[in-house]
């Protein structure tokens, strides 16, 4: 296997007193689209900016191409950044944004407008050049931005929320060009966002963030099939959290007891462990128990048809504190104030050490 | 009623305009007086003392010494408030609130108190008299002005469009000159015309601190010693003049920003 494109070595920082990022490693592959995926104080925005230069971590080591990135400025690493604001030259031409970059390198005009006028085609642009960024529309100051940072071919292309400016119909149409565009150019794009459906469309490689700390890493399906941990079981997609503790554990089946009663799975982990045990909303079977775990009933509090489901909320009768989220299907004749039976399959259920 | 009230404010608004305006208006008219009294009647309109200003050496050296002064006096103190300015916004300085605090004082302190101050100064320093003096002056009052004008138009917003110039590849000068000079020219424009308007009609500072060689205001004050004539209103009304398209040119560029 060959070295990774970006190494990330035990980087901890502190603003002041306080601590945002608590010994973090991530490597990332060249190629890849990686997602920085976390709430707001969870230290992606800092791990991004220390990948820029603006930030020099407090402790530990950040590797670019095999070589010692950590206290190189920006203006000298190998990374370009797409900022959320956009940050666009106010005063320049789309074409001399653009160009900017190339001409800090000390190219020659023509060659610039050449390869400036290639990269607004590659983002779509190729008509506005010569406009001012005031006369363009968000989208659009966004892939002036994302083609200015690319025309000098960085190693490395981070986005800070690049999407969060833009309305909800606008993104989605932003994401898919984000990620055609990375597959063309092939540059290693690495995106923060706190938005999880951006982050499972677009991501190779996703990684969840919470409090300073990686919380999971992986490819999407992964992650929101099997996460790692508690929280990311409920940011990267909703779950369904059963508090728990193992009363038995003998040839790879484990007995949880829990408010809704004993619940077995397949696991591993010893007996006497606090577990959480997470289950994806379209796991839950609701109506007449046809799964083979019974989770007791549940009095229906809230039904929202959302086009091709019906998100139904409903809290169980057995414990008023567990708050069953259900995915049903949008002819289900689920109403609020129902008492239903709630189950599901045991290879569904996540284990988690709680 | 409502007419009585509207017509009082009426009146109140011609009295307001007039106290301001009528010394300006009575200036301007008698220099145009023909014979050799600025008092009524009025005998002119003529020309004859704007000439008579035109051909007096004094005057003129002395109005192309107060252009000097100004302009470069203005640059220097747009330059060195720019300066300031983003150093103050970019950068994390100890007790920073007190020093941007210190630097505008000058403001609130009397062009006397400045004037003789460096007086006291460049005595003891053994520097001479002279148009340098009072342009060294002339930046004492102007920076600050220039600092407060460039320093409220710095916002956080141009803090990233920096960063985006130094992520592809700008050394620190270059970010300077290329992004935030360009970016923030009506700020700059808007200080150097004001500094300008200043520098042009001040007085006391370059009173105290010139001697042989001074600046048109000192000048007048030198010709009125000797009585009022219509000279004295035709040199006065070209400095207000001046001032004017100064002010004009400070409104046009504070007044039109480009949409960011």
């Amino acid at each position: 296997m060959s070295a990774p494109l970006v190494d990330i070595r035990n980087v901890s920082h502190r603003f002041g007193q306080l601590a945002v990022l608590k010994n973090v490693s991530l490597a990332i592959e060249p190629g890849s689209y990686t997602i920085l995926l976390g709430p707001s104080g969870s230290g992606k925005t800092t791990l991004l900016s220390i990948l820029g230069g603006f930030v020099t971590p407090s402790e530990g080591k950040v590797f670019i191409r095999g070589a010692d990135c950590t206290a190189v400025p920006p203006a000298k690493r190998p990374t370009t950044t797409v900022f959320q604001d956009y940050a666009l030259f106010p005063h320049m031409s789309v074409g001399g944004n653009v160009g900017f970059g190339l001409r800090m390198q000390g190219v020659d005009g023509a060659t610039r407008a050449a390869k400036a006028r290639d990269a607004l085609a590659l983002v779509g642009l190729a008509a506005a050049f010569d406009k001012k960024p005031h006369q363009l529309s968000g989208g659009q100051r966004q892939r002036v931005a994302l083609a200015r940072a690319l025309v000098i071919e960085p190693a490395v292309l981070l986005l800070d929320e690049p999407l969060g400016a833009l309305d909800l119909k606008l993104r989605r149409q932003m994401q898919d060009e984000l990620k055609a565009i990375q597959k063309r150019v092939g540059t290693a794009f690495i995106h923060v966002t706190h938005d999880q459906e951006e982050a499972m469309a677009l991501a190779d490689h996703c990684v969840v963030m919470n409090d300073g700390r990686i919380e999971d890493e992986g490819p999407p399906e992964r992650v929101y099939a099997r996460p790692a941990t508690r929280f990311s079981a409920t940011f990267m997609g909703e779950s369904t959290i059963l508090a728990g503790t193992l009363a038995e554990a003998k040839n790879g089946i484990v007995t949880a007891s829990t408010p809704v009663g004993p619940v077995s799975l397949p696991g591993a982990s010893p007996a006497g462990a606090n577990v959480a045990l997470a289950i994806r909303p379209e796991h839950l079977v609701l109506g007449e128990a046809k799964g083979d775990v019974a989770l007791g009933t549940a009095k229906v509090g809230d039904v929202v048809f959302q086009g091709s489901f019906k998100r139904v909320l409903a809290v169980s009768t057995l414990d008023p504190a567990l708050q069953f989220i259900a995915k049903a299907p949008a002819s289900a004749a689920v109403r609020a104030g129902d008492t239903i039976a709630v189950s599901c399959n045991a290879q569904d259920i996540i284990l988690l050490a709680d | 009623m409502r007419a009585i009230v509207r017509f009082a404010a009426w009146i109140y608004a011609i009295a307001i305009y007039g106290f301001i305006f009528l010394p300006v208006v009575v200036l301007v008219l008698f220099s145009l007086q023909a014979t050799s009294f600025p008092i009524p009647p009025f005998t002119g309109p003529s020309l004859r003392w704007y000439q008579a200003v035109l051909s007096d050496a004094r005057l003129t050296s002395a109005l192309v010494n107060s252009l000097l002064v100004a302009v470069l006096s203005s640059l220097a103190s747009v330059t060195l408030g720019f300066l300031s300015a983003w150093g103050f916004a970019r950068f994390v300085l100890p007790g920073s609130a007190l020093l941007r605090g210190l630097i505008t004082l000058p403001l609130t302190v009397s062009y006397l108190i400045i004037g003789m101050g460096l007086l006291v100064l460049f005595n003891w320093a053994g520097v001479p008299k002279s148009l340098l003096a009072a342009g060294i002056g002339h930046v004492v009052i102007n920076l600050p002005l220039c600092f407060a004008i460039i320093y409220s138009q710095m916002g956080d917003h141009q803090i990233n469009i920096e960063r985006a110039a130094r992520d592809l590849g700008a050394a620190e000068w270059k970010v300077l000159m290329m992004i935030t000079v360009p970016v923030m020219a009506p700020a700059i424009f808007a200080g150097f015309f004001l500094s300008m308007t200043f520098s042009w009609d001040e007085f006391v500072i370059s009173f105290l601190l010139t001697r042989f060689e001074t600046t048109l205001p000192v000048e007048i004050w030198n010709l009125l010693r000797s009585g009022l004539n219509p000279k004295t209103n035709a040199v006065g009304s070209l400095v207000f003049a001046v001032s004017i398209v100064l002010v004009v040119f400070f409104e046009l560029t504070l007044l039109r920003r480009k949409p960011a």
